[in-house]
């Protein structure tokens, strides 16, 4: 679960990280008395919206005095953000973060996540902080440094003091850096996070260390034991339908295409994504119907997935198992009639009793066909989906 | 000798008396798995599908010379099931629970460090040996007693695979799970597979995320002038976008060796014969065993 860059900032301050002082606002009129008692010269008003390229997209912008910040506020609440990391149609700005401006004298990267390899985590950090860091990344990869931690362990004072040295840090400020990426990484442990970005970790001229933007996404399996992590999820950041599958407990991300998917299995549903892609089509989702593929929950997924007005064509590819694909046809059968079925659907079924699955889908009345392999499938629906146009 | 799931494996099921316990077990009974007891914590002292219960693994081995385990406990309380296996010293552990925290899984692989128990999992559809036994939730009518191994991240995925390689059949199919904390990964089946004398040919399905298909890649590379077994991969995700992902930190972090293509790309410099599609892993797996 993702969260906003001033909902990061508040817990990361509870662990002592060095956080500006700031304050969010869902309306204009708030603006004023957040900049009478910020009481600075240059204010800093952010778009929170989940994603980054923030900046280069007119969401940031350095203020001074009230009247320009009232101005700058009442432009960005409801403007869209388009950026390599939205949509092309955007994301629409609900809450404005106001916080105090600072003059840079250096801009650091820091970012903590779970190492797949070591199955432990990782600091990646970088002197060349900054809105151009993929570049750097990418141009000059000597220039990115990584501290991996074993599984388990803490990050310790002597694993702080290399990355503190490593990022050409001295004196009073390097004991300043080492202290907030200490405090980040108890903040990272403590609440479950998946990863925290810091860019900039930023030096500031009169020679503080100042964490000026962040981003927080946290471990989904323990948000149950993250209460104040769970509660600062943001609904309007999510498509409806995503959140409409989350309810379901359905494993749901919308996508470009035209071909409706459900699969059970996460590993099937991309394989069914790659094959349909191999014959020429384009799936308009991912849909893992986790965990058991009962009648009822075959139904909301269905039903769900022929809410997308995207979708022109449905595959609904199972490998059940243990299941009972007439059950499974049952359920369908059910759904498309209370949806009133009139886009192609081609089905595979595997597993008990495949033949009065079939059956009951062949004399369902409805445009509904039954295959015997994936690939037939996919053929199908991409043709199907084609002849349509 | 199949691997890890053999005719000397003594199994008990943890969370033996839950939902998913108590079916699966079923199942693997029904599929003759040697299954000597379970654990489910206050229910000791009680029998279930007519093997006795016991409150501590650690007693089920005293009384019962279990050696296996397949964890079906929930989400929350399944990292601890794991430790109390490995404090038991079994020999293998398969965590069948999806959803267990990532720190959670970072504490067991803290304190499994260095330890002789084997976890396969979390979040997997376990081991089965056909004409053995299964540990987890692989349908065994799928499976045939034959001589290829096959691992996998994704369940379905191996499932795909046993239907496709049927004539040939299988040594064993393990299931390594997708988490990104895990026990069992790609290079150790290998390992198992390659010292196996009853498996000839290797499966392996991967996805997108983490490097286990490239570490996989360069173990397999490393095989030349030992003793070689051909190898038929698929990678699952080629289709996948990249995602709106947060932050730059997944540009950074994976620069691209992450990908089903970069992935794939690896796989075939090894030597691995790659399926464009799930649905060829099958006759991929034939060409590599030139039949």
């Amino acid at each position: 679960m993702d969260i906003h860059e001033y909902q990061a900032k508040q817990l990361l301050s509870k662990f002592g990280v060095n956080v500006p002082p700031g304050e969010v606002v869902y309306q204009t009129h708030e603006a004023e008395n957040i900049v009478s008692w910020l009481n600075e010269d240059k204010i800093v008003v952010k778009a929170q919206v989940h994603a980054g390229g923030r900046g280069k997209a007119g969401g940031i912008k350095v203020c001074s005095g009230d009247e320009q910040v009232v101005k700058t506020v009442d432009k960005m609440i409801g403007m869209k953000i388009i950026t390599p990391q939205t949509s092309e149609s955007g994301k629409t700005v609900r809450r404005v973060y106001l916080e105090k401006g600072y003059d840079i004298q250096k801009e650091l990267y820091l970012c903590i996540t779970v190492d797949r390899e070591t199955g432990g985590n990782t600091i990646i950090y970088s002197r060349k902080g900054g809105v151009n860091i993929e570049e750097v990344s990418e141009k000059t990869p000597d220039e990115i440094h990584n501290m991996k931690i074993a599984p388990g362990s803490d990050l310790l004072t002597h694993h702080a003091r290399t990355i503190v040295y490593n990022l050409g840090l001295k004196g009073a400020i390097a004991k300043k850096a080492q202290k907030n990426i200490l405090s980040v990484y108890k903040a990272f442990v403590s609440l479950d996070a998946a990863m925290i970005e810091i860019n900039p970790f930023a030096v500031t001229k009169n020679e503080d260390v100042v964490i000026l933007d962040c981003k927080a996404s946290f471990d989904d399996n323990a948000l149950y034991r993250q209460r104040v992590v769970a509660e600062m999820k943001d609904e309007n950041e999510y498509d409806p339908l995503e959140l409409e599958a989350a309810r379901h407990d359905l494993n749901y991300v919308k996508l470009d295409g035209n071909i409706g998917l459900m699969v059970n299995g996460a590993g099937l549903s991309m394989a069914t994504m790659d094959i349909i892609k191999y014959y020429g089509g384009e799936a308009a989702n991912f849909m893992d119907v986790a965990g058991a593929a009962t009648p009822e929950r075959v139904a909301a997924a269905f039903k769900l997935i022929y809410k997308d007005p995207d979708v022109q064509g449905i595959l609904i590819n199972i490998f059940g198992g243990m299941m009972r694909c007439n059950d499974i046809a049952t359920g369908l059968v059910n759904a498309s009639k209370e949806v009133g079925l009139n886009k192609p659907l081609v089905v595979r079924l595997e597993g008990t009793n495949v033949d009065m699955g079939k059956e009951i889908l062949i004399n369902s009345g409805f445009p509904i066909k039954p295959v015997d392999t994936m690939e037939q499938a996919a053929q199908d629906v991409v043709k199907m989906v084609e002849e349509n146009r | 000798m199949a691997v890890l799931l053999t005719k000397e494996s003594k199994v008990i099921c943890q969370g033996f008396t839950g939902a998913q316990g108590t079916f699966h077990s079923e199942r693997a009974i029904d599929y003759n798995t040697n299954i000597v007891g379970g654990v489910t914590p206050e229910k000791g002292g009680t029998k279930h599908l007519n093997v006795p219960v016991f409150n501590t693994v650690a007693e089920a081995k005293k009384k019962t010379g279990c050696n296996a385990s397949g964890v079906f406990v929930p989400p929350p309380f399944a990292a601890d099931a794991i430790l109390e296996a490995v404090e038991a010293e079994l020999d293998l552990v398969v965590c069948i629970t999806d959803g267990i925290p990532t720190s959670d899984m970072q504490r067991v692989k803290r304190e499994m460090k260095g330890c002789k128990t084997r976890l396969v999992g979390p979040n997997c559809p376990g081991v089965l040996t056909p004409g053995i036994g299964k540990i987890g939730i692989i349908p065994g009518h799928i499976c045939k007693p034959g001589r290829i191994g096959v691992v996998s991240r994704s369940g379905t995925l191996s499932y795909e695979s046993a239907v496709q390689t049927a004539e040939l059949g299988q040594s064993t199919i393990i299931g390594i799970g997708g988490d990104p904390v895990n026990g069992t990964n790609f290079v150790d089946a290998l390992e198992l597979f390659l010292d196996d004398d009853e498996t000839d040919g290797i499966v392996l399905i991967g996805e997108i995320g983490g490097t286990a298909e490239i570490d996989g890649a360069e173990f397999i590379k490393s095989w030349s002038g030992k003793t070689k077994k051909p190898v038929a991969a698929f990678v699952a995700g080629a289709a996948a976008p990249k995602g709106r992902k947060l932050g730059h930190a997944g540009a950074i972090v994976n620069s691209g060796a992450e990908t089903a293509d970069a992935k794939k790309e690896a796989l075939k410099s090894a030597g691995v014969t790659v399926a464009d599609t799930i649905t060829t892993i099958g006759d991929a797996m034939r060409k590599a065993m030139k039949i």
